[in-house]
């Protein structure tokens, strides 16, 4: 069959869905994730935080496919990096699965059972199903932009640098804390946004926005803090040697350099890619203006912010995606790390025909549950099956 | 080469963790197509005691479906985590089906299973009985997508080793779609969820009769259990049979491991109904046979033979003599991809690569083996005989022994009307058997192909990421514990709301109000409107 899109072309596409799958994760698990790690701050007595739970409690686990996709999707199109990724960052990936496996478990089993202290573990353990995901996924973030420690070897077989827990210990750089931080800022400013909008007025929409407010100023801060550190501490990398776009993806057949503030390097080559940090900064001001007054488009600003900020690490590091301190040449690339031609192909007009469909029947279930939650709906007196 | 004591925990890491995800897959795949029939029924007849029977069992669904889903997002990782250089080497055809199960089945079953708890009174009757049918088919086109992958891993077709990448490549997805291996496993698996599901509800409807209690309830869950478990039952029986046929074709080694075949026998072979498989003696002790039932099970006919594992290595040893070859040949092609000699002889023996790659285990370079070496590498061909005989036994003998569970309940149920206690304390006796299929199911599939993970193509030890065992043993301590835990108060909360009965399993409030009335569902308030219940 006579493909028609050439391999370089599905590169940079798959590169964006790449972007587009992270950035519908971000966008609505993210403030799944936010309001989890604002649950015991925000709500204090039972009836408070049922709210809380059940103001996310029918939407979070549609919303969490967009991460397990991503884990699909980087599979199919990006083999080499779903392997180095997940295997390089392994007692991460344990201690974010293991966080993440808490949250089904939290919203499902939390308020069938009468008993204080078990709803209190619960919602603990609905915190850490929150806040753990939120800061480890910026720290991997963070690291990818530093670079990870590992090697190709001529067969693609991956080793890494660092021991049982040292490898995770180095994890925690500055720059890469700094990263963990905005992560958890951004997405606590966006799930404040959601609270705003779904709770009747009260003491714990006041909470969350008051809170949200505060977590919208460090997202600004921390991004800012963020750019600076990308200009003058922390090195990029650049291929020296001839790209062919259209090559077969084997990560060994190239040169990569390493240049201090090199992760600037493309807003200078196209400007137009300004727009993501501006949206980075712009987006959490606008949060933190509307959540201050308690508006509804606090979640419009945390959205763009939170847009920004992921396009922004995009931006800064195309054609990376992840790069190898320990031997630059090892990088992955957007050129030498893709599946097959065919392959790329294939998925994408899967993903042409199902993410349509999925946008529309999401739609559809916002639609039928639209409007605030009540203390009566989420405290079961006739909702059925609340949480 | 990898740290084979590496490559041994990450398999048993593997088969922890996705043991203890089909502890909840089945479950989800059966009760979820039986509450499309119970809710199915409340549609059409509008009776309120079909909602008050779908919301129960959904109720209990709720609870099985949280930790199936929590255990599935290890799934999606583990290749990544643990089989990085598996995930490199096949991910180009491997990850496909992964990404349209997520694409496709698992964001539909997602999205709708909060508004299939949360909707009841936001849609109309229909439209909530279709969220329940798209939870129902998300659930099941999953279980598809998961089967097509595991499919190619039994029978990798559709593709071919690139040398320029290092890794297999797609070349034919219709050939991955539509693996024969794939549609019989699909098949078989899900009415194996059906019949685990059916089990559960005839068992939880028996303990209520023979207390007295839900008595309208538990008599017309068997109906439906009864009927769609016969249905499922014989279903899981035939596609199994059918995948044992294709085993005969694809699978040599692991047919011949799952009958204890040593040695080939005369056409018709007959079949070993129990005995005691001696791996090193090579013989089968105790054995008792059934004449002729084998061949035709494997061949489908008298006169084609089914061979036994002696053959079977003997033939492997010129496969992986071959392997050399080719190996020798990439070797040569990766020096100089413009070697023309090397690409002819790699092009003749590519297809024996995998076998090559065997040796690996036993010298450091194929290339350097000595004929012990590739007497070793063949030997090791032969899965665990005996786990995968007597799991094999297993999961027959409880298949059959359901489909006449389901077939008597069905009898006494529509036919005589009266069901003996005897039969109720049995099905609540049977009920954890369904589950001991499944997983001796997967333990034959799995088990019974090693040493590959990708069966002729990659041994299972290559597939392995490079940790270190101190990684592995600690994320399997830590997997056991928090899966311990979480089983532990799965199941605590699935008797409660058992034992508390409809009305009662879902969530109460802290402070005070009624545990029945308090999710809407009022305790029937004259029982003796139901004829049913007199």
């Amino acid at each position: 069959m006579e493909i028609p899109l050439d391999f370089g072309t599905l590169k940079v596409i798959w590169w964006g869905l790449l972007g587009i799958l992270l950035l519908g994760f971000a966008l609505t698990d993210g403030y799944d994730l936010g309001v989890a790690s604002l649950l015991p701050f925000v709500a204090r007595r039972d009836e408070e935080r049922r709210l809380v739970i059940n103001s996310i409690g029918p939407m979070w686990e549609g919303h969490q496919v967009w991460f397990i996709l991503g884990g699909g999707a980087i599979f199919a199109a990006w083999p080499l990096v779903y392997a180095v990724s997940f295997s390089g960052f392994y007692i991460a990936m344990f201690v974010v699965l293991a966080a993440l496996i808490l949250r089904p478990v939290g919203f499902k089993y939390r308020s069938k059972l009468e008993d204080r202290a078990w709803r209190s573990r619960w919602d603990w353990a609905l915190f850490i199903g929150g806040f753990v995901p939120a800061l480890i996924f910026g720290v991997a973030v963070g690291n990818a932009m530093l670079g990870v420690p590992f090697q190709l070897d001529p067969t693609m077989r991956m080793s890494y640098e660092g021991g049982l827990f040292t490898g995770f210990i180095a994890l925690l750089r500055p720059f890469a804390l700094v990263a963990g931080l905005l992560s958890v800022s951004m997405l606590v400013m966006h799930g404040a946004g959601w609270l705003v909008i779904k709770l009747e007025k009260g003491i714990v929409r006041d909470r969350a926005a008051a809170l949200g407010a505060w977590a919208a100023l460090a997202s600004l801060v921390l991004f800012a803090a963020g750019g600076v550190l990308l200009y003058l501490n922390v090195d990029g990398y650049t291929i020296t040697s001839e790209v062919d776009m259209q090559a077969l993806p084997n990560p060994l057949r190239k040169e990569v350099e390493i240049v201090p503030a090199g992760w600037l390097a493309n807003y200078g080559r196209f400007p137009w890619m300004l727009i993501a940090p501006a949206l980075g900064l712009a987006g959490p001001l606008v949060a933190f203006f509307a959540l201050r007054a308690r508006s509804e488009m606090a979640m419009v600003g945390s959205a763009a912010g939170v847009s920004g900020v992921i396009l922004s690490v995009g931006a800064s590091m195309f054609p990376f995606i992840l790069p190898s301190s320990l031997d630059p040449q090892s990088s992955l690339t957007v050129w030498d790390s893709s599946s097959s031609h065919f392959t790329l192909f294939f998925m994408l007009v899967m993903v042409t025909i199902f993410v349509p469909m999925i946008l529309y029947y999401t739609a559809w279930v916002y639609k039928v549950l639209w409007g605030r939650v009540t203390t009566e709906e989420a405290t079961g007196a006739d909702g059925g099956h609340a949480y | 080469m990898p740290d084979l004591l590496v490559a041994d925990l990450s398999r048993w890491q593997f088969a922890l963790t996705a043991m203890y995800h089909f502890l909840f897959v089945p479950l989800t795949l059966g009760l979820s197509m039986m509450l499309v029939i119970m809710e199915g029924a409340y549609v059409m007849t509008g009776k309120e005691v079909w909602k008050k029977i779908t919301k129960f069992w959904a109720t209990l669904f709720g609870i099985n479906f949280v930790l199936g889903v929590a255990t599935g997002i290890t799934m999606e990782f583990e290749f990544g985590t643990n089989w990085a250089y598996y995930s490199h080497y096949v991910g180009d055809i491997f990850g496909a089906p992964l990404a349209i199960e997520g694409l496709m089945a698992f964001f539909l079953e997602a999205t709708m299973v909060g508004l299939m708890f949360f909707g009841w009174d936001k849609l109309s009757r229909p439209a909530h009985w279709m969220v329940t049918f798209l939870v129902a088919l998300g659930s099941n086109l999953s279980a598809l997508w998961i089967l097509i992958a595991n499919g190619w891993m039994q029978h990798p077709v559709g593709s071919a080793f690139n040398p320029e990448t290092m890794r297999m490549e797609v070349n034919n997805f219709m050939e991955v779609l539509f693996n024969p291996v794939a549609q019989a496993k699909f098949v078989h698996t899900v009415s194996a969820g059906y019949v685990t599901a059916a089990a559960f509800v005839l068992a939880v409807s028996a303990w209520y009769l023979l207390r007295g209690r839900h008595v309208g309830l538990a008599k017309r869950s068997i109906m439906v259990a009864s009927s769609f478990g016969i249905l499922s039952a014989a279903s899981v029986i035939v596609l199994g049979d059918e995948s044992g046929y294709i085993d005969g074709e694809n699978q040599k080694f692991k047919l011949a491991a799952m009958e204890a075949m040593w040695e080939t026998e005369e056409a018709p072979a007959s079949f070993t109904l129990v005995g005691w498989p001696d791996r090193e003696a090579r013989e089968t002790h105790f054995a008792v046979e059934i004449p002729y039932v084998l061949g035709l099970i494997a061949t489908r006919s008298l006169d084609k033979e089914v061979e036994g594992i002696e053959d079977l290595v003997d033939q492997a040893r010129a496969r992986i003599v071959n392997g050399i070859a080719a190996y020798d040949a990439l070797q040569r092609i990766r020096e100089n991809p413009d070697d023309a000699a090397a690409q002819e002889a790699f092009a003749a023996t590519r297809t024996d690569l995998g076998h090559g790659l065997l040796l690996t285990r036993y010298v450091e370079d194929p290339r350097d083996a000595t004929q012990a070496h590739i007497e070793a590498a063949a030997d090791g061909l032969v899965p665990n005989v005996a786990l995968t005989f007597w799991g094999f036994r297993f999961m027959v003998g409880i298949g059959f022994l359901f489909l006449a569970i389901f077939a008597l309940g069905f009898y006494f149920m529509n036919i005589r009307r009266n069901i003996p206690k005897w039969y109720l304390r049995g099905a609540v006796l049977a009920a954890p058997l369904p589950w001991i299929a499944a997983e001796f199911g997967w333990i034959v599939a799995e088990v019974g192909r090693q040493p590959w993970i990708i069966d002729g193509v990659l041994p299972t030890h290559l597939g392995v990421s490079s940790l270190s065992a101190a990684q592995v043993i600690t994320t399997m301590v830590g997997f056991t514990a928090i899966y311990g835990l979480l089983l532990f108060i799965e199941m605590k909360l699935m008797l409660r709301a058992i034992r508390l009965g409809p009305g009662g399993g879902a969530v109460v409030p802290l402070d005070g109000g009624g545990i029945s009335d308090a999710i809407g569902i009022a305790r029937p308030a004259a029982p003796h409107a139901d004829p049913f219940d007199k």
